[in-house]
């Protein structure tokens, strides 16, 4: 049961990026551009997801328990490092270089090919240099 | 009007989306995060299912209607290849990308998703502001 909902939720989200245009980069790079010409329009995205999100996580805080899982897996990180800055700069700089943040470009292997694989393959190798630098 | 109806539209799937993974499933939507699980974590089998369905989804509806604006034309390899490194390397270094820090994170007004934020979008800013 979770698994069917998890794919009609990864459905969702993939139709709601395509519906806000959040899959095409030159929509996403419009909107970075606040000093040229500036689309708006992710801001009703960003402020129509986050809201319906918002209500989720206060629903979320009256069950004890998922509905159909054992235990909240919520992160519990709460400290502000240099990591998180550093990372966050990096992801910064690369989304504007491309349009593309993780799920829209994950879509863009589809979408848009000849860029979304070459997108795609360095996304992969970037999370792995990652994960083989941190490994135990 | 489609031009203000799907954003919001859009907009309120995204975050629909998030909040039936999380009361069922109990955690919150990150694609980085998914991403990195599905790759390397035994137990990747829900990350996976969703980022099929994220891919279907987003693939499905520009295939079916007609997008309001035109992709850009084909750019080079080698930017899609150094911006995929910094965002696959850098949402690892802090743990969240537009989804989970962006919407999920700042959702649950988390102080750490909100710093994040401000500076992923900063950073973007100011990419997109000396490269066009």
């Amino acid at each position: 049961m979770l698994m069917l909902i998890t794919l009609v939720c990864g459905l969702l989200f993939g139709f709601g990026l395509a519906l806000s245009e959040m899959t095409n980069p030159a929509v996403v790079i419009g909107f970075l551009d606040i000093f040229g010409h500036w689309n708006p329009s992710l801001i009703i995205v960003m402020a129509a997801a986050v809201s319906v999100s918002m209500l989720g996580y206060k629903i979320s805080k009256k069950q004890s328990v998922p509905l159909l899982a054992d235990s909240w897996s919520l992160p519990t990180t709460r400290l502000i490092d240099r990591k998180l800055l550093t990372g966050s700069a990096l992801f910064g700089i690369g989304w504007g270089l491309s349009g593309y943040c993780p799920g829209p470009g994950l879509t863009a292997v589809i979408n848009n090919p000849q860029e979304g694989i070459y997108f795609v393959l360095a996304l992969v190798a970037g999370s792995a240099l990652y994960q083989f630098q941190n490994k135990k | 009007m489609n031009h203000l109806y799907n954003p919001l539209l859009g907009g309120l799937l995204i975050g629909l989306a998030a909040a039936i993974y999380l009361i069922t499933s109990g955690r919150v939507v990150g694609i980085s995060g998914m991403l990195a699980q599905s790759l390397f974590n035994k137990n990747k089998r829900l990350p996976l299912i969703f980022l099929l369905g994220l891919i279907i989804g987003g693939s499905a509806y520009g295939i079916l209607t007609q997008q309001t604006t035109p992709f850009p034309e084909i750019r080079s390899p080698w930017l899609m290849i150094l911006s995929g490194l910094l965002v696959g390397y850098g949402t690892r270094l802090g743990n969240g990308c537009t989804s989970g820090h962006g919407v999920c994170g700042l959702a649950r007004l988390s102080p750490r998703s909100i710093v994040a934020t401000a500076t992923f979008i900063s950073c973007a800013i100011i990419t997109v502001l000396l490269t066009h």
